[in-house]
């Protein structure tokens, strides 16, 4: 209850500065917009010379990505740790965290959030809806139930590597470009993933298993039945590297030292 | 003429004193080029050639578009963007250069630097992974470098186009992005032009984002033959050209309405 309260504490006054702007966030909402066009826009132009990509059509790709863009649109709004390094150690500003009785990954979350990217959902659920109907999907009755399990387990896998690689921040705190890096390789879970080679198959479903947020649990809603037992594996992924995540991020807190300020 | 050089010098040594970050740069794109490269042979599929590029001029084009990225891209824009909001431009007015002309300084110091600690070796290892071709010809190499100076030119162009606005918007991050977001898609940096559909093509020939990237990329895989590779240089010179105008124009008209919040 507590958190629920200081969440929404938090959002209205992200609200108030946001708002304070209101052209430049109409831009950024804008701009956003253009950055998921564009990725929309490479896979038309695309099939416009070729019907098949390693067996999935174009409306099935559309679909994926489609997909993808709403787990990466939560794990966008609620978990920019990205520079976690140099904003809280080295700084030092996480000794203010550290000094309020609120779960410290907890008040990052809420300090660092950008609302905006929620957007994201709507284009996301759109171009499935609209993928989808050009397929000819049909829903069951729980089908909206798998899909809230599948964008949560989407949405934990990103946010369980980006908490993971933060926590490493906790044991040393030399500045590492590995989490923009991430940001690229995230992008290899948007296509299928049997257009890429055995390794790199084996570490975006094991690994690093961008594939569960895109094309994984995509494949349950286009009845692709072969890939179904990855696609249910989606929340458990999800969950376990959340977990995980956690109990790093605890372990690393314990660990953390200070800059000074 | 000498202070300017001076500058590019200065922005030189700065990068350089900070080179390992570029160590993992060259990482983040050449995960970039294996997306797209994978992503192509898949498109590719059994097909010879598509739009008369072949699977290998391809991979080659993905991986000199984004090494030449290297060099013509910088942050100017938003360099500008942040000295506007300090006030501190308002000391720059008074100092005895042209504040575009030093901020392209910098940012050609910044490119060399780049092309000589990223894009070379960058390329070296990326033509170790991937199957990648180099022209034999010294013809096309020579228009090559025109081109991809060219190139920064327009592309600085826009950058100081884009900064010198946020003295009409106050904050302009949002159309800073935008712009990244336009440039990569319609500079040809994701695709070629010639994959466009027609009509498509028909509209970016109006437009000069095709001189940031399509156009070296194109000279270097020689997708361009004979006449072609002059009428793009041309197409370059004309928009580097042009694109002075709007800047003269804006940066007039802001210096007569410039408001300074502190500084």
């Amino acid at each position: 209850m507590k958190h629920a309260t200081i969440f929404f504490l938090y959002v209205s006054q992200y609200m108030k500065t946001r708002l304070t702007y209101r052209v430049d966030m109409a831009m950024e909402i804008m701009s956003d917009l253009l950055f998921q066009a564009v990725n929309l826009i490479f896979i038309l132009v695309v099939f416009g010379h070729t019907n098949m990509l390693s067996g999935w059509s174009r409306d099935e790709i559309i679909f994926i990505y489609g997909f993808f863009l709403v787990p990466f649109a939560i794990f966008g709004a609620f978990f920019n740790i990205w520079d976690f390094n140099e904003r809280y150690i080295v700084k030092g500003e996480m000794d203010r965290i550290l000094t309020r009785p609120v779960h410290s990954l907890f008040q990052i979350i809420l300090e660092r959030m950008e609302l905006e990217s929620l957007f994201g959902m709507i284009t996301g659920i759109a171009v499935m809806v609209y993928a989808g109907s050009r397929l000819d999907l049909t829903l069951s009755w729980y089908d909206p139930f798998v899909f809230l399990m599948m964008v949560i387990g989407g949405a934990f896998v990103y946010a369980g590597i980006f908490v993971l690689l933060a926590s490493i921040s906790f044991w040393s705190d030399s500045r590492t470009s590995i989490m923009p890096m991430m940001y690229n390789i995230g992008n290899y879970g948007r296509y299928p993933v049997d257009i890429y080679n055995k390794v790199i198959r084996f570490i975006l479903t094991w690994i690093l298993p961008f594939a569960f947020v895109g094309v994984y649990p995509s494949a349950y809603f286009l009845g692709r039945e072969e890939w179904y037992g990855y696609a249910f594996l989606t929340p458990v992924i999800g969950f376990a590297f959340f977990g995980f995540a956690i109990f790093m991020w605890n372990i690393g807190v314990t660990k953390y030292r200070g800059a000074g300020n | 003429m000498g202070k300017y050089i001076e500058m590019i010098r200065i922005r030189f040594l700065m990068m350089l004193a900070y080179r390992t970050n570029y160590y993992s740069g060259i990482l983040i794109y050449s995960i970039n080029i294996g997306a797209y490269y994978f992503l192509w042979s898949a498109i590719y599929g059994n097909k010879g050639e598509i739009e008369g590029l072949s699977v290998i001029q391809m991979t080659t084009y993905i991986a000199v578009a984004w090494m030449a990225r290297a060099f013509y891209f910088n942050n100017i824009d938003r360099e500008i963007a942040q000295e506007i909001k300090e006030g501190k431009v308002a000391v720059e007015f008074i100092r005895p250069y042209h504040y575009l002309m030093m901020k392209t300084m910098q940012g050609l110091g910044e490119g060399i630097f780049r092309l000589s600690f990223f894009s070379i070796p960058g390329m070296f290892i990326v033509s170790l992974i991937f199957p990648i071709e180099f022209s034999a010809a010294a013809s096309t190499w020579l228009f090559f470098t025109l081109a991809i100076i060219l190139s920064f030119i327009v592309n600085t162009q826009i950058n100081l186009l884009t900064g010198v606005l946020t003295f009409f918007f106050f904050n302009n991050d949002g159309l800073i992005r935008a712009k990244r977001v336009v440039i990569d898609l319609f500079s040809g940096l994701l695709l070629p032009i010639s994959f466009y559909p027609g009509w498509a093509q028909q509209v970016m020939d109006f437009l000069p984002f095709q001189a940031i990237s399509y156009i070296p990329s194109m000279i270097f895989t020689e997708g361009f033959q004979g006449a072609a590779v002059y009428e793009a240089l041309l197409f370059q010179v004309v928009w580097a050209a042009i694109l002075i105008i709007p800047i003269q124009a804006l940066w007039i008209i802001a210096k007569k309405q410039l408001i300074v919040q502190g500084g």
